[in-house]
């Protein structure tokens, strides 16, 4: 087994709005180990994102807070570190790419100045050394002419460009996590094609973690080494990347898996999973996803199912899966009162 | 074979760029550039492409929301560039358009009465209480309630809103929509929702569609033919199995391999293309993919391939294939 970097432990992450406290984020656990890639599917309104902003201390707060929980990084709770531990922390050894390359980078600066400011903020070095990194940067992450495009600015980059220049900027001080939110969303196929490609030599060649948060199906499989399926706040299911894919255990990774239109098969129906994502509330008791789910029976309404083993290493959050017993994880248990 | 509901010939968009003092013209973004295909009736063409291919100002130019700068554009064998203004008001009753962001394209201060009821009291059903029924049968037919009617389009989730529009756009009996990214602003289990609805109304109503996206397994699972267009014009037009499974042009083949495709297991050969899509407004030489091809030839840097059946309704513009 190699070394875990990033722990996430029973995580709460709250809104407290005007009509009342919202768990974006209701007991999540899961690991990355080193020079691994973890994807974090599910739908939007699931949670996803904001787990990944409270592993940097990002959530806008207020109205959002972690409440409880443990975010332990490289043996470190970060979960409630100050701000200036974050900040030594952020860009240094936890880097973190958006979906959004055009607001992530300031309009007003040349390439080359964010990222030299990026470079300073955590190494002692020069301004000189700071921007020759600056271009072996930008050579790392393949852009062209990159002496010239470090002195020129975001509006003058494509899209897939300026998603290059973020991973530059993340990768700049060799963090040993990479948050990647989304990353190739807002891309063509063929510009996410290169940028996946890219990110994948890198995993490879510094052996970089990566925690990739997506909606995309395809890009997991292609990226990624284990998965953890959200859904309303909370995690579904965890696996391998071929067990989820192949053998899905919860009836919403199925759902989902069966939804998706596959190039190479011909079917005339597609299935789909019926109704819409609920309003997740304080008060919700039940499985979240009974009311959308075909297997659905009595217990479902009225109890929390827990993360149940179903096979070695694998969880589903079921009760269909409770069967196995003995082996249940106790991070979650909710008003579960098994007799 | 059914009858062509739709022919386009030579579709050209070019939208002028002016500078200077006087705000002279200085140059052309040549968004659309000599585009032509046809549309059977009751069929489902696909056209795919990446963001700035100009298949959304195909799609407008069509129903001449955007006005076409050259072509022709032909609906039941009338030629819908050169009638005016009110004959094209009257045309559209057949022809209507399903927009992508079901967030922007539905009027957030009026009830979704009103905005289905809309276009039925622009052509001409005055009646008020007809009006009423049909909104309610509108709605049944996509799947909502007819309490809904009252709502206002906040109240919905997006794919419900999608459904409002669908029921806007049927509310006159078209023959033709216009699917301009129906189902991109939506999550997957919404998004089999949805295509599952537009298929079933295109069997009850016998519609025809044009369904313009960026997904390729979603444009696969909906339509009967696919265009792929890069660079404002069309490289590539088949049938479905043919293009998917037997893509002639190397931008068709880079498009299709670069596809994520859910199933840790298949691990086809990528065809990974360098360098970003070219501005519009200063496309290359010759074929517009040249900077990119694979593939490309002496020739290529010249000479516009033409857009030609190569075999068996199979269209390609590539010089490989001449």
């Amino acid at each position: 087994m190699s070394d875990t970097i990033l722990e996430l432990n029973n995580l709460h992450t709250h809104f407290f709005t005007d009509s009342g406290e919202i768990p974006a984020v209701d007991g999540v656990s899961f690991h990355v180990n080193k020079g691994e890639v973890v994807g974090v599917v599910g739908e939007s309104g699931c949670g996803k994102s904001v787990t990944s902003l409270s592993v940097m201390q990002l959530v806008p707060s207020p109205p959002g807070r972690i409440v409880s929980g443990e975010i332990n990084f490289k043996g470190e709770n970060l979960a409630f570190a100050s701000e200036k531990r974050m900040r030594q922390i952020r860009g240094n050894e936890i880097a973190m790419i958006f979906q959004e390359p055009m607001t992530s980078l300031d309009p007003l600066y040349s390439i080359g100045n964010q990222l030299v400011e990026a470079i300073r903020m955590h190494n002692k070095s020069s301004k000189k050394e700071a921007r020759l990194k600056a271009i072996e940067m930008l050579d790392l992450v393949g852009i062209p002419r990159a002496s010239e495009v470090v002195d020129e600015f975001p509006h003058q980059l494509s899209g897939g460009m300026r998603q290059r220049v973020m991973i530059a900027m993340a990768m700049a001080c060799d963090p040993e996590l990479l948050i990647a939110d989304e990353p190739t969303t807002a891309l063509d196929v063929t510009i996410q094609a290169q940028i996946l490609d890219l990110m994948r030599d890198l995993n490879k060649e510094k052996d970089t973690g990566i925690l990739l948060i997506t909606h995309d199906l395809g890009v997991v499989a292609e990226m990624c080494d284990r998965v953890v399926v959200m859904y309303a706040g909370q995690v579904v299911e965890e696996g391998t990347v071929r067990e989820i894919l192949k053998d899905p255990k919860h009836p919403y990774t199925k759902g989902l898996i069966r939804s998706l239109p596959n190039l190479h098969e011909k079917e005339q129906k597609l299935y789909s999973i019926p109704g819409t994502v609920p309003k997740v509330t304080m008060n919700s008791v039940g499985c979240r996803f009974a009311p959308r789910c075909e297997y659905a029976f009595d217990r479902c309404f009225s109890e929390n199912p827990a993360l149940y083993e179903t096979e070695d290493n694998r969880y589903a959050r079921c009760f269909l899966y409770d069967n196995f017993e003995e082996q249940e994880v106790a991070t979650h248990v909710g008003t579960d009162s098994r007799s | 074979m059914s009858e062509p509901i739709l022919e386009v010939n030579h579709l050209k968009k070019y939208f002028d760029i002016r500078g200077g003092i006087f705000g002279k013209k200085v140059g052309a973004v040549k968004a659309v550039d000599d585009v032509s295909f046809t549309v059977n009736e009751g069929e489902i063409l696909g056209i795919v492409g990446e963001s700035g291919c100009g298949k959304s100002t195909t799609g407008k130019a069509l129903l001449r929301l955007i006005e076409p700068t050259e072509g022709e554009v032909k609906f039941n064998d009338q030629d819908i560039t050169q009638v005016n203004s009110e004959e094209m008001r009257k045309l559209r009753r057949d022809m209507q358009i399903i927009f992508q962001d079901p967030y922007a394209s539905l009027n957030p201060r009026h009830t979704v009465e009103k905005i289905v009821a809309e276009p039925l009291l622009v052509h001409g059903m005055t009646n008020a209480k007809e009006r009423k029924e049909r909104v309610k049968e509108l709605l049944e037919i996509v799947g909502l309630r007819a309490y809904h009617a009252s709502r206002y389009p906040h109240q919905f989730s997006g794919g419900q809103r999608q459904r409002i529009g669908i029921a806007r756009a049927l509310a006159n009996n078209p023959k033709l929509i216009v699917c301009d990214e129906p189902v991109s602003a939506l999550d997957v289990s919404v998004q089999s929702q949805i295509l599952n609805l537009m298929s079933d109304l295109r069997d009850q109503f016998n519609l025809t569609y044009l369904f313009i996206a960026h997904d390729l397994s979603v444009v696969k699972h909906i339509s009967d033919r696919v265009g792929v267009m890069y660079l404002g014009r069309m490289v590539e037009l088949a049938d479905k199995d043919e293009l998917y499974e037997n893509p002639k042009h190397p931008y068709t083949q880079a498009l299709l391999s670069a596809v994520p495709v859910a199933d840790p297991d298949e691990t086809g050969e990528r065809i990974i293309l360098q360098g970003d899509v070219p501005s519009p407004s200063n496309p290359p030489s010759g074929c517009p993919f040249h900077t990119r091809c694979p593939q490309a030839m002496d020739i290529c840097q010249e000479v516009t391939p033409t857009f030609q059946d190569h075999s068996d309704q199979h269209y390609v513009a590539c010089h490989l294939y001449e």
